[in-house]
């Protein structure tokens, strides 16, 4: 019974679950550990999304596809990199409206350019192949899920190394931590806190680029409105969780993707997908009220 | 005091606050425009299109009628806004309130009048309730608010689905929705002939008394501090724990009379997605920022942001430009507004 609920299918299935909100934590992350509060990511991904399908679908080609998304999340993420890091406007209004901006751009552009609304595909747009891993690919049960992704996956999993050691081991990594948590003392040591700001505003908006080109081009070729459906939201979650430092939320988001997985699964077993579609959700909440209420008793100090 | 300095006195009083929403708005409208012209369309015909079938006619009351959901959204999320509390999650306590309602509607046994009124209150109690676990959630282990009743809309909504599919489920209709609620339990129709019904009367009594309590009461002026200054309302001895609880519930509450008004008024039933599809609860969230959280500013606000909506519909249907570019438009203003500073700066 245990090997066949949890089979390959579920861990692949996971893994796919993890991929965009991981690449989205690492922007909130980023954003978090230089002092800005970002809740677009949600909205940014669903403009890299919408971005991947229309560049494949008029540039031809996936690669086109790819930096369409790119480009989109970081042009898009440039408002609040604007607002909030040159400006110095509420980094959660300004979310807000970014969030809401990208769901009617994106519906709207849905109508014009593509003459549809709910979903479009075209069955001549190329998804984002799989690359086989040898040796890992053949294990049993996690073969498919560990060695059998698209380049993204691995992409993700690079970048979480890479952006722990570049936050804790390189002068750049510190001088942004610096801008986050003592912002004046950064200044005075000559570091410009807004270029900080700016520019990792606008490197977490590429990420989730990336984050919705995996949601539109990774595992089906379509965009849909509102495709996105909180993963920007549990990624928020999954920054709070880690603490913004970068292993701790990739652990949040395995919780997450296998949350995901065990949702889809339980459907497939007929439960209604009603409630299967919470599941990431209360998990989620659970994990938050479980990590506060832990970090509230350690911290408890009497007056 | 003359009289010219008296004038140049109540302008700098009550019109300055209000140019950057005023500039905001045409911003919008201005951003909109060049979309359209993107696209291929004409502005002028559109913005024609949208005014006309806002206000024209009979679509006048069309957008009465879909003002008192909006307003009450509006409501909803300017209470808490007041306090500088964001309450992402009122699309959840407005669908749980409704299916509530509808069940207290159809199923409880009492006098007709007695079940409307229990229905009603229904409605508003597990909104509050819903509410409350993020209040709760906040207070007792730190988890934000703002987090939180986002992510509680999904299960919210996934509840009541799964119920209208299973053991609410009128099996006459395709539609997994509940069976029709009686008509001597619903709210009636106001001005015979229009959509109006007696929603209206609901909501507006809950904004006279929100635009009350917050200008003439202790709570407001609490809440206000609050929303101005945290640490000061704190020094000042605002229990802030029983205030984001009371705040909490009165904005679930607001939601949740929204959707008791939708389903007893206009609805009659509670199906699937009809509630939420409108996104009042979006609209409403930025109807209230644009107004910086300020209840009579957010009223108006409201209604504007109603209009434009009706008037998307016409402007659909005549030169098929797609409505949601109402939704682009609402969140441009907002947009502009947060980054130029002039709602919220940053604590």
């Amino acid at each position: 019974m245990t090997f066949a609920f949890f089979n390959s299918t579920f861990f692949d299935q996971a893994v796919l679950g993890i991929t965009p909100i991981l690449l989205a934590a690492l922007a909130g992350t980023l954003s978090e550990r230089v002092g800005l509060f970002n809740i677009a990511l949600e909205g940014q991904m669903l403009v890299g999304a919408f971005a991947a399908i229309a560049g494949s679908h008029f540039g031809g080609s996936l690669a086109a596809g790819v930096f369409a998304a790119v480009a989109a999340g970081a042009l898009f993420s440039g408002l609040l990199a604007v607002g909030s890091a040159l400006l110095r406007g509420n980094d959660i209004v300004i979310g807000i409206s970014l969030n809401l901006l990208a769901a009617g751009l994106t519906s709207f552009l849905l109508r014009t350019l593509f003459g549809v609304s709910g979903t479009f595909s075209d069955s001549a747009m190329q998804g984002l192949p799989r690359l086989t891993i040898p040796g890992v690919a053949s294990l049993p049960v996690v073969g498919t899920a560990l060695g059998h992704q698209n380049a993204l996956v691995y992409l993700s999993w690079g970048l979480v190394v890479a952006i722990a050691v570049f936050l804790n081991r390189t002068p750049w990594g510190m001088r942004l931590r610096g801008v986050g948590e003592q912002p004046a003392a950064a200044i005075a040591l000559g570091t410009s806190a807004t270029q900080y700001r700016f520019f990792v505003t606008l490197l977490g908006g590429a990420l989730c680029g990336l984050a919705g080109l995996e949601l539109s081009l990774g595992s089906f070729t379509l965009f849909s409105e509102n495709m996105t459906a909180g993963r920007g939201w549990i990624a928020v979650a999954a920054v709070m969780l880690g603490r913004a430092r970068p292993l701790a939320v990739a652990g949040a988001c395995v919780l997450f993707g296998l949350s995901d997985a065990l949702g889809l699964r339980l459907q497939g077993e007929g439960l209604p997908n009603q409630i299967t579609d919470s599941a990431p959700y209360i998990v989620t909440l659970a994990a938050l009220v479980i990590a506060g209420l832990r970090q509230r008793r350690l911290s408890r100090i009497p007056i | 005091m003359t009289v010219a300095a008296e004038v140049r006195a109540h302008l700098r009083r009550h019109v300055r606050p209000v140019l950057p929403m005023l500039g905001a708005v045409a911003v919008g409208f201005g951003v909109c425009g060049l979309i359209a012209l993107w696209v291929g369309l004409s502005p002028s015909l559109m913005f024609r299109q949208l005014l006309e079938g806002a206000v024209e006619g009979p679509q006048l009351f069309e957008t009465i009628a879909r003002a008192v959901p909006l307003v009450g959204m509006t409501l909803a999320a300017s209470v808490s806004l007041r306090a500088g509390i964001v309450n992402l999650g009122a699309e959840g306590q407005l669908a749980l309130g409704g299916c509530a309602t509808a069940v207290v509607a159809l199923y409880f046994p009492a006098p007709d009048l007695v079940r409307l009124a229990m229905a009603l209150t229904a409605g508003m109690v597990v909104g509050a309730s819903y509410a409350a676990l993020a209040a709760a959630g906040e207070i007792y282990a730190g988890v934000p608010v703002l987090l939180s009743t986002w992510l509680l809309t999904y299960p919210a909504k996934g509840l009541c689905g799964f119920l209208v599919r299973t053991s609410l489920r009128d099996p006459s209709t395709a539609w997994p929705s509940t069976a029709r609620i009686a008509v001597g339990t619903r709210l009636g129709r106001l001005i015979p002939g229009t959509p109006i019904n007696q929603g209206l009367l609901l909501i507006a009594a809950v904004a006279v008394a929100v635009i009350f309590i917050d200008r003439r009461s202790v709570v407001g002026f609490e809440l206000r501090l609050r929303g101005l200054n945290e640490r000061f309302a704190r020094y000042g001895g605002v229990a802030l724990r029983r205030q984001t609880l009371g705040v909490m519930l009165a904005s679930g509450a607001i939601a949740g009379l929204v959707g008791a008004i939708m389903v007893l008024g206009s609805q009659f039933r509670y199906t699937d997605g009809a509630l939420t599809a409108p996104q009042y609860a979006w609209s409403g969230t930025l109807a209230a920022l644009l107004a910086g959280g300020e209840p009579a500013g957010s009223v108006i606000a409201a209604v504007l942001f109603a209009a434009l909506q009706t008037g998307g519909f016409a402007m659909e249907r005549s030169v098929q430009i797609p409505r949601v570019l109402t939704m682009v438009l609402q969140s441009v203003v907002i947009l502009f507004l947060a980054m130029r500073g002039a709602i919220w700066k940053r604590p």
